[in-house]
């Protein structure tokens, strides 16, 4: 039970803080028609990181909720990517700030779908029943959301000199952040051996396919990979997550006992 | 959401002339005819110039006031106290988005196109719902939102399903349908929280006594100080008056206010027997106006935010259109 449950929490936690951090768009969009789509996206990793809590929460039963795990844990117990809890702009500290970038939002919204389109269809094969079930409805979710990020990346590289620049930029910001993707967390090595989980690295070679495929249409460069290999599944985040905590949490703690 | 029941003048508080005596009498006995008989104007069908002003006017401030309006209750996305309440405030937020789709769809049909009508919002020249303009300082105020601002919304936009212009009624056709859903939603919310700890009690409470009065304004002056309401109501654009819906929203709250165990704001809200209706205390018609005329506690921010939002997403708006036209250029390069 204990390696399902930490796997199902990484996949929660992944699309929880992606959900979230695509919401902040919500009524700043570039255009009304991405703002909406952009909610759609969110709504859909919201509804994922639902169901995926609602089945750890049932697996560790007692009082556990899924609002108890996404509220009432800190940043060390959240097993997301590190990728997915960056801010929507460059490489900046924790405490500083900056206007949201979208050329940052689609390459990253890209580069987490092309792996998710990949990983739910392998996951309907998991022998936890629930989390195959789970994956059937991300799958086609995720489809969307790979084919609308995958749109824009190829609209902005090969649209005008200054969104090649900026989305060019945010990719090499963001691409050696995958490189946490392929490095196996001991709670991974123990779901795969349960059967519940996917050995990603199986997925990697599709999934380069997908991104070089996309990169070449964009006329963007796939930029190196290499140095500091990100830990945010094993609880170890960047500057960026306390942050996004902070916030998300604030009102269900400052009501710990309240009915919403 | 929130058309302003009244027709607001945009700009500087000039009333556009409403007399139509330039035009073809033919035509616009025709046109009167058809509005006499409570038919549908369609756009390729001949208007007096007037009364295709009012509508871009209206329908633009409205749809407007759908954006604009994201921006209060998007205030409280990222700090929703539940997953499930995050789900369902973006799910409203972006139906709201949807709604200025729609809108800004119908008025473009009168011949001004979305970049125009976006232009006066952001010069400041056109309005939007003024309720917009408060600030939502916790999150019972989303609740609150839903259930009397969605509310008072609903009342203003049913009769306008019957309006003459086609485009228009049709939009709140649909439009009406999804409030009526964000009004369930918001009081439902409220009844939750009423049964959870004292402060959750307080703080609707507090939220309600912020926006009650906001709410009756949003019906627009009284009857009598209203001069863009008869010609409305000729055109069947305006069905009812500003107090007769008034009225009708707070008959209608009064009772949802004692089911839910709130105290509405006024001293002087009793039921008359003789009128059998609620009596209901004086409007503070000049914090209204001063909040439409620009200096209500948030003008300046909402509109500063709708701004920023457009500028800074015009590199990506000039990638797509480049790349739309790349794409042309090439499928006409293959196809020679
Ligand atoms: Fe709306
Ligand atoms: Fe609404």
């Amino acid at each position: 039970m204990k390696p399902a449950i930490d796997y199902l929490l990484h996949l929660a936690d992944n699309a929880l803080v992606l959900g979230q951090r695509n919401a902040e768009w919500c009524g700043h969009g570039p255009i009304l028609e991405e703002d909406i789509a952009l909610s759609n996206v969110s709504l859909d990793l919201i509804g994922q990181a639902r169901l995926l809590y609602q089945l750890v929460a049932s697996l560790k039963g007692g009082n556990c909720t899924e609002d108890r795990l996404a509220y009432f844990r800190d940043t060390h117990e959240f097993r997301n990517y590190t990728l997915l809890e960056l801010p929507h702009h460059g490489p900046l500290s924790g405490y500083a700030q900056s206007s949201m970038d979208y050329g940052t939002t689609i390459v990253r919204n890209f580069l987490y779908s092309a792996l998710m389109a990949l990983l739910w269809e392998a996951l309907e094969k998991s022998a936890n029943a629930d989390l195959a079930a789970i994956a059937g409805k991300s799958l086609k979710e995720v489809r969307y959301h790979l084919r609308h990020s995958r749109d824009w990346l190829v609209r902005l590289g090969d649209g005008t000199d200054e969104s090649h620049a900026r989305v060019q930029a945010a990719l090499d910001h963001l691409f050696p952040y995958t490189q946490e993707f392929w490095a196996q967390s001991p709670a991974e090595a123990q779901a795969i051996a349960a059967g519940i989980g996917v050995d990603v690295t199986t997925l990697q070679a599709d999934w380069d396919a997908i991104v070089d495929a996309a990169l070449a249409e964009a006329t963007l460069v796939r930029p190196p990979v290499g140095g500091y290999v990100t830990e945010g599944k094993q609880g170890i985040h960047s500057e960026h997550l306390g942050f996004l905590l902070a916030e998300m949490q604030s009102l269900a703690r400052a009501h710990p006992n309240g009915s919403w | 959401m929130y058309t302003q029941s009244f027709n607001v003048p945009d700009g500087a508080g000039k009333t556009v002339p409403l007399a139509p005596s330039t035009e073809d009498p033919a035509l616009q006995a025709a046109f009167d005819a058809r509005i006499d008989a409570d038919g549908r104007i369609e756009p390729q069908d001949w208007m007096p110039e007037a009364y295709r002003k009012t509508l871009v006017r209206q329908i633009s401030q409205h749809a407007h006031s759908e954006i604009v309006g994201m921006l209060p209750e998007g205030n409280w996305i990222s700090r929703a106290p539940s997953l499930k309440r995050k789900a369902i405030l973006i799910a409203k937020v972006q139906d709201e988005g949807g709604h200025g789709l729609y809108l800004y769809s119908a008025a473009e049909t009168l011949g001004t196109s979305r970049d125009q009508m976006l232009e006066g919002l952001h010069s400041g020249r056109a309005k939007y719902s003024s309720i917009f303009n408060y600030p939502t300082l916790t999150w019972a105020d989303v609740g609150v939102i839903g259930w009397l601002v969605d509310g008072a919304a609903i009342m203003n936009q049913v009769p306008l399903c019957r309006c003459s212009y086609g485009p228009y009624a049709r939009a709140m056709v649909r439009v009406c349908k999804e409030e009526s859903f964000h009004q369930r939603q918001g009081y439902e919310a409220l009844l939750v929280m009423m049964q959870g700890t004292a402060e959750q009690r307080e703080m609707v409470q507090d939220a309600v006594n912020r926006w009650w009065w906001k709410c009756l304004a949003m019906f627009g002056p009284p009857d009598a100080d209203s001069p863009n309401s008869a010609q409305g109501m000729r055109w069947g654009i305006k069905r009812v008056s500003n107090d007769e819906l008034r009225q009708k929203f707070v008959d209608a709250t009064v009772p949802q206010a004692r089911v839910l165990g709130v105290t509405l704001p006024d001293p002087d809200l009793k039921w008359n027997e003789e009128r059998q209706h609620y009596d209901y205390g004086q409007i503070d018609w000049n914090e209204f106006w001063e909040t439409v005329n620009g200096n209500g506690p948030c003008n300046k921010e909402r509109l500063a935010t709708r701004v920023k939002a457009h500028n800074e997403g015009q590199w990506v708006r000039d990638a797509a259109l480049a790349y739309a036209e790349k794409q042309k250029a090439r499928s006409i390069k293959e196809a020679a």
